[in-house]
């Protein structure tokens, strides 16, 4: 039987305000434990949330950036559950109104498009961090536990897709090319290594073209885009394996194992937790007026795949379009500016997701400390097409750039990159080569074509590199027949 | 008259006359304190040293010229729901023995703000659940027109004080009645204000959509004053009213002339004592007679409200109170794990009432019986709204008895939990609105006795209800003060 994998991906982003969701404290990674903590965020009797209208700004935002509605009213619900990291008891959470709903992002793998639908896109609170000593830090048989609280409280969005994602490779897709919307909204620092964006995948199988759902496993602990694409291959996997062996698969969490390669079984779901959500009584519906989404919608920046688009209508090929629309911002930048100045998008974009960007991961070097200029480079492409340098030259010419030594065509100058184009320099020096080869003007009399490319590669290395290989191939022609 | 039993108004005078100081006024509210404790167990701790600096620096203030108003150099008690800065904060449970709290309350901050001398906190039902004060972890307080019997509850500490003078005036919570019946069971005024006016922020909760913080005092006068030092927008409260707020002192001298008062005929009858119909019915005579139109009004939703609220209340407690897990602060059961030192932690702290409480919420709220009990509360809760809005389009205020008795005795209820709810059925809709109502002592009962009178009004109709009930304590004329026996000589 060929079975088709049904998977759905929760992603939770930190936003990055200032403060807090619903207190006045940092929102701060790495700080001493427990120093970014009030009343409010340890859940101390009689404190009081009052919500962050910048969180409410930013999930507005994001749901804009997935194509969602945004509610123009919105309620906060507490979901209750007892756990030390969680301070009041209840997480404040959204249950069935949330901000945003009904959105999409498009995805590509291997060139082909599909439409991923996103459910909602929620707000909610983070809890504290647990840190379990001894055992291997693992909750059931370790010896304490140590409470960080500054996390507690920190803006949370989640971002329920629904179960539309197909293979593992689509759901990297899905969670790359969300983590660019929010990383290039500037919502979020959407740092998967310090769990700023944080992915949970619901895989399911069925046989291919059946309609209904199949019994529904949430992996979790994936903390790299390739972890995620293995974790959810080798969950799709498993459960191909249970099934065909006859035997049944329990709706459970498991967790991947990075190490191993494979996914445990953490917790056992018996039906639905209940959480017992209510309507939150210390906070007032949250009402979005139609102008504030406006206000929200007009901030937007342009987004990844509407600039891959932009890209694609100047001339890119998808690919490039596609590279260079994942690149840093001042990287694009450049781009936008050369382009401006009249140079061709092609090689603009070529320099950029070349030489520029190797450069970059070679020298180690901050985007935001790049020093080339989107004029620079306009004339780096200008003094290649006239001729003033070769394209070889030039890529010596945009290193001296980098390095400060002045505009291409002074580096151009001063490295002595300069193409001989002077007709009668370069006859002198082909009239020496033919005269220190006499066999080689031998054999070409005698019909060998093929020693005109050895004479090019002499003047050329007389030259020094400098000669323009076009020039040098005319005037021995002209030179050899005459 | 002694210092102790004069109103605010009074003492104020004295103080800016140079008759009195402060730290006078304080002495006596600490000697009365003293001398009735034993007794009446009003407070829970009495912060001596701390109250007698800020009498001597509001007293030092006034030499200086500065006067932050009525109530300026003032002793006030503090339900011990509420935080205080570095003062034990227990709400009156056993989960949080010896809590200090690290912040004010907005309205502790707001009182210190006006002068108040904060002589210390009274005692109250744990968590505020309760009509007696009997479920306090820390022992029952009683009632000072009879030491046999209950002072009310849960802001019955405060109420006590209150009548006996160890405080001129004091703050309570009311969520279904908790300032007002007790104010009508020791024969002084209690108000809840409109929902929203009086921030939250560092009121210890019990039901976030019900509570609200208000004055317990010796007059209608001193009520208005004390709830305009502590109403007000609070960025801290996310339910804290941020429009423009009524101003009730300015309507104390207006009187009903013209003025539509509508009886809830629900709240009456079966249940009602004799003493208390009788009284009732002669204040609103009274009120006919000063110029008011009276009109018995039906609010049939009023019969239900109770039910709705024994599920709302307890549904937000049982969340309210999830907080209390032993891992910050407060008690912390033994446990090798978290789930079972969380659980020793809460089975330890809580006392029965709260635990039946919490278990009734948490039931309300469960899968598969949201819809039957929480949900359907809500839709009651909406139609009381409802029944009030259409009362308020032919009358200004609504009247009714505070409370279907007057004072009962220690123990008597506390098998009872049904018995004990239905003290609360005269307060427990304007809760559920969201409105403010008051509570005037009209009167004794054949036993020596207070008995109440509530006046209910719209959402910020402050105004109008002040209105009313200064013109309901002049009619009244209540002047008797209790008297422990044992005291006497």
């Amino acid at each position: 039987m060929t079975w088709e994998s049904v998977i759905g991906i929760e992603v939770h982003v930190e936003l990055s305000t200032r403060s807090k969701m619903f207190c006045g404290c940092a929102v701060e990674f790495g700080a001493e434990p427990n120093t970014n903590t009030c009343p409010v965020c340890l859940g101390l009797p009689g404190a009081l949330p009052v919500p962050n209208r910048k969180a409410i700004e930013w999930i507005m935002a994001i749901g804009l950036a997935l194509n969602c509605e945004v509610s123009e009213r919105s309620v906060f619900h507490r979901k209750n559950y007892f756990y030390a990291d969680l301070p009041k008891g209840y997480q404040i959470s959204q249950f069935d109104i949330p901000v945003c709903h009904d959105g999409y992002l498009d995805v590509t793998v291997d060139g082909e498009t599909r439409r991923i639908g996103i459910e909602r896109a929620h707000m909610e609170e983070d809890t504290g961090k647990s840190t379990h000593i001894g055992d291997g830090g693992r909750i059931h048989a370790a010896e304490s536990t140590l409470l960080d609280f500054n996390r507690s409280g920190v803006p949370l969005v989640e971002v329920v897709s629904r179960p539309d994602i197909r293979s593992a490779a689509e759901a990297r897709a899905y969670a790359q090319d969300l983590r660019a919307v929010v990383a290039e909204l500037g919502a979020s620092d959407a740092r998967l290594e310090e769990g700023s964006i944080r992915f949970d995948a619901n895989v399911s199988i069925r046989p291919e073209g059946a309609e209904g759902l199949g019994t529904k496993v949430e992996v979790k602990n994936m903390n790299s885009f390739r972890s995620l694409e293995k974790a959810v291959d080798y969950e799709i996997e498993r459960q191909i394996t249970v099934v065909e062996a006859g035997g049944e698969l329990t709706q459970e969490t498991r967790h991947w194992d990075e190490e191993a390669g494979v996914t445990h079984s953490m917790r056992v779901k018996e039906g639905s937790s209940d959480y017992r959500y209510f309507t939150e009584p210390d906070l007032a519906p949250m009402v979005m007026s139609a102008s504030w989404v406006d206000e929200v919608r007009v901030g937007l920046p342009e987004l990844p795949a509407e600039r891959k688009a932009r890209y694609s209508d100047e001339g890119l090929e998808s690919d490039l379009a596609g590279v260079l629309s994942a690149s840093p911002v001042e990287v694009r930048d450049i781009f936008d500016v050369a382009v401006a100045e009249g140079a061709d998008h092609r090689r603009v974009a070529n320099w950029l997701v070349g030489d520029v960007t190797a450069w970059l991961r070679r020298t180690e070097t901050d985007p935001t400390k790049l020093p080339l200029g989107g004029k620079q480079l306009a004339e780096l492409v200008e003094i290649v097409d006239e001729g003033v340098v070769s394209s070889s030259a030039a890529k010596m010419v945009l290193e001296g750039v980098l390095q400060g030594e002045g505009s291409p065509r002074e580096v151009a100058k001063a490295r002595d990159l300069v193409q001989i184009s002077d007709v009668s320099a370069i006859e002198e020096i082909v009239a020496g080569v033919l005269a220190d080869n006499p066999e080689a003007v031998k054999s070409y009399a005698a019909g060998e074509q093929k020693v005109v490319g050895f004479l090019v590669g002499q003047v050329m290395r007389a030259s020094q590199g400098k000669a323009d290989p076009k020039l040098v191939n005319e005037l021995l022609r002209q030179k050899l027949s005459s | 008259m002694t210092l102790h039993e004069l109103t605010i108004a009074e003492a104020g005078e004295r103080l800016r006359a140079g008759e009195v100081s402060s730290s006078d006024l304080l002495e006596a509210a600490l000697d009365r304190a003293s001398l009735t404790e034993a007794q009446l167990h009003a407070y829970l701790t009495i912060d001596r040293e701390g109250a007698r600096e800020t009498a001597r620096r509001a007293d030092a203030d006034l030499a200086d010229g500065i006067d932050h108003g009525p109530l300026h150099g003032v002793p006030v008690a503090l339900k011990d729901n509420m935080c205080t800065r570095g003062v034990e904060t227990t709400a009156s449970s056993q989960i949080l023995a010896g809590y200090i709290p690290p912040y004010d309350a907005t309205v502790t901050r707001k009182l210190k703000e006006a002068g108040a001398v904060i002589v210390g906190k009274t005692n109250l039902d744990e968590f505020a659940m309760g009509s007696s004060t009997e479920n306090s972890a820390y022992g029952t307080s009683y009632n000072p027109w009879d030491i046999g019997r209950v002072p009310g509850g849960s802001s019955g500490g405060s109420a006590a004080a209150v009548a006996i003078g160890s405080a001129f005036a004091a703050l309570g919570s009311d969520t279904g009645g908790s300032i007002r019946q007790p104010a009508s069971l020791t024969g002084v005024v209690g108000l809840k204000p409109t929902y929203g006016t009086v921030s939250r922020y560092g009121l210890i909760a019990f039901a976030s959509s019900l509570d609200q913080i208000g004055p317990l005092s010796r007059s209608v006068q001193d009520a208005a004053f004390m709830l305009e030092a502590i109403w007000g927008h609070d960025p801290l409260d996310a339910t804290s009213y941020a429009g423009e707020y009524p101003q009730p002192s300015a309507a104390l001298d207006d009187g009903v002339s013209g003025m539509k008062v509508g009886v809830v005929k629900e709240l009456a009858g079966e249940g009602y004592e004799p003493a208390v119909e009788t009284a009732v019915s002669a204040m609103v005579d009274k009120l006919s007679d000063a110029g008011a139109a009276v009109v018995e009004v039906s609010l049939p939703t009023f019969d239900i409200a109770l039910s709705a609220y024994y599920l709302i209340a307890p549904a937000e407690a049982s969340a309210n109170l999830a907080r209390f897990d032993g891992v910050r602060y407060g008690h912390r059961g033994e446990g090798a794990t978290t789930e079972t030192l969380m659980a020793r932690t809460r089975a330890e702290g809580f006392g029965p009432e709260v635990t039946r409480r919490v278990l009734l919420g948490t039931y309300a709220l469960s899968a598969g019986y949201y819809d039957a009990f929480y949900g359907q509360a809500q839709k009651v809760r909406s139609a009381i709204q409802e029944d009030f809005s259409r009362a308020y389009e032919s009358v200004d205020v609504l009247v009714s008895p505070t409370s279907p008795t007057v004072a009962f005795e220690a123990g008597a209820r506390m098998d009872d939990p049904l018995a004990m709810y239905l003290s609360d059925i005269c307060t427990i809709p304007s809760n559920l609105a969201g409105h403010p109502a008051i509570s005037i002592p009209i009167g004794l009962d054949e036993q020596n006795l207070p008995i109440g009178f509530q006046v209910m009004a719209p959402a910020l109709g402050e105004t109008v209800m002040f209105q009313v009930a200064a013109a309901v304590e002049t009619l009244a004329g209540f002047a008797e003060r209790p008297v422990l026996e044992e005291l006497a000589s």
